[in-house]
């Protein structure tokens, strides 16, 4: 096999997408970075936004309860800012395949897990890799590998998508 | 309980920063389970140059914040990289969000960009998402008061 067919097989829908996409995703960061110092992360949302309806002091410590504001406005962001792609460059809306339980079993365990682990794909995947942190690569290298697993398992089971 | 406030400069750039990822999230398909599953079944190696370009393009932005500016315009903060603690919780945490990850292929920013996309399904991940993290704090809160039990009655 040529080198060329083996990069086709491990990137069927080519690569350019997919690096693009990577610098928009970081730029975001980058942006809000350079002009505040915060390295914003997407699963704190969850955590700091449960405060506005929970009296739980986990919930309430003050680092949450002072930046659940502009977490929203992050989120929400996010969700235009897709929006505007999907919508304005393609053909218009995506509608998954993948199975109810499977998307409404893994947010449970995903929101559990990045909470515990202090951080998603966004903290530890992205920033946390740009810093170097040890802790965030032994995080990544572990959720990836679980993942991976776990995806492999299921789809030998027969559950498509 | 008043929160923090930095104006409308830093509201502003938020906005920006949010638009770029959840736009970067879409057109790279991560806000498509679908496609992270092909990934996480070892089909399509794509996701590593989204998270490649989104790291070189923050690692940049940490060089040039801590080895050139100083301090943030906005807030005045020190420039640092993210450094969190190594503990049992950051395996732990690990572990469970790579179970979530690999059943589902939905992970918290890209559950949000979903939605932007019209894919209304995602919201099951979404509340599965808010359920999980209240979960956690629960049981959190419990255990942090068990042991404060036990260590008193130990006295």
């Amino acid at each position: 096999m040529s080198a060329l067919s083996i990069a086709v097989n491990l990137f069927p829908r080519g690569i350019d997408h997919y690096l693009i996409g990577g610098l928009f995703v970081g730029l975001g960061i980058s942006v809000i970075y350079l002009g505040t110092g915060i390295l914003a992360g997407n699963s704190t949302f969850l955590e700091t936004t449960l405060s506005y309806a929970s009296d739980l002091p986990r919930f309430q410590r003050e680092k949450y309860v002072t930046s659940r504001d502009w977490r929203v406005v992050f989120a929400v962001s996010i969700v235009a800012g897709a929006a505007v792609y999907e919508f304005a460059f393609t053909a218009g809306a995506f509608v998954t395949d993948v199975q109810w339980w499977r998307l409404l079993g893994g947010g449970i365990l995903v929101g559990i897990g990045t909470r515990i682990g202090k951080g998603c794909t966004s903290g530890h995947g992205v920033s946390g890799i740009a810093s170097l942190s040890r802790t965030s690569i032994v995080n990544v290298a572990l959720f990836i590998g679980v993942a991976v697993a776990t995806a492999l398992v299921v789809a030998s089971l027969g559950v498509t998508p | 309980m008043s929160d923090d406030d930095h104006g409308p400069l830093f509201m502003a750039l938020v906005v920006a920063g949010g638009l770029s990822h959840g736009f970067g999230l879409a057109y790279s398909r991560m806000a498509r389970p679908d496609i992270v599953l092909d990934f996480l079944q070892l089909e399509d190696f794509g996701l590593l140059f989204v998270m490649g370009g989104a790291a070189l393009v923050t690692g940049l932005a940490i060089q040039l914040g801590t080895r050139v500016l100083e301090t943030a315009p906005l807030t005045g903060t020190r420039y640092a990289g993210r450094e969190k603690g190594f503990d049992r919780n950051v395996v732990v945490g690990g572990v469970v969000f790579g179970a979530g990850w690999g059943l589902s292929g939905v992970c918290p920013g890209t559950g949000y960009a979903s939605l932007g996309i019209g894919n209304y399904p995602i919201l099951w991940a979404v509340v599965g998402m808010f359920v999980g993290a209240y979960v956690q704090g629960l049981w959190r809160a419990h255990r942090q008061s068990a042991s404060r039990e036990t260590a008193t009655t130990g006295d």
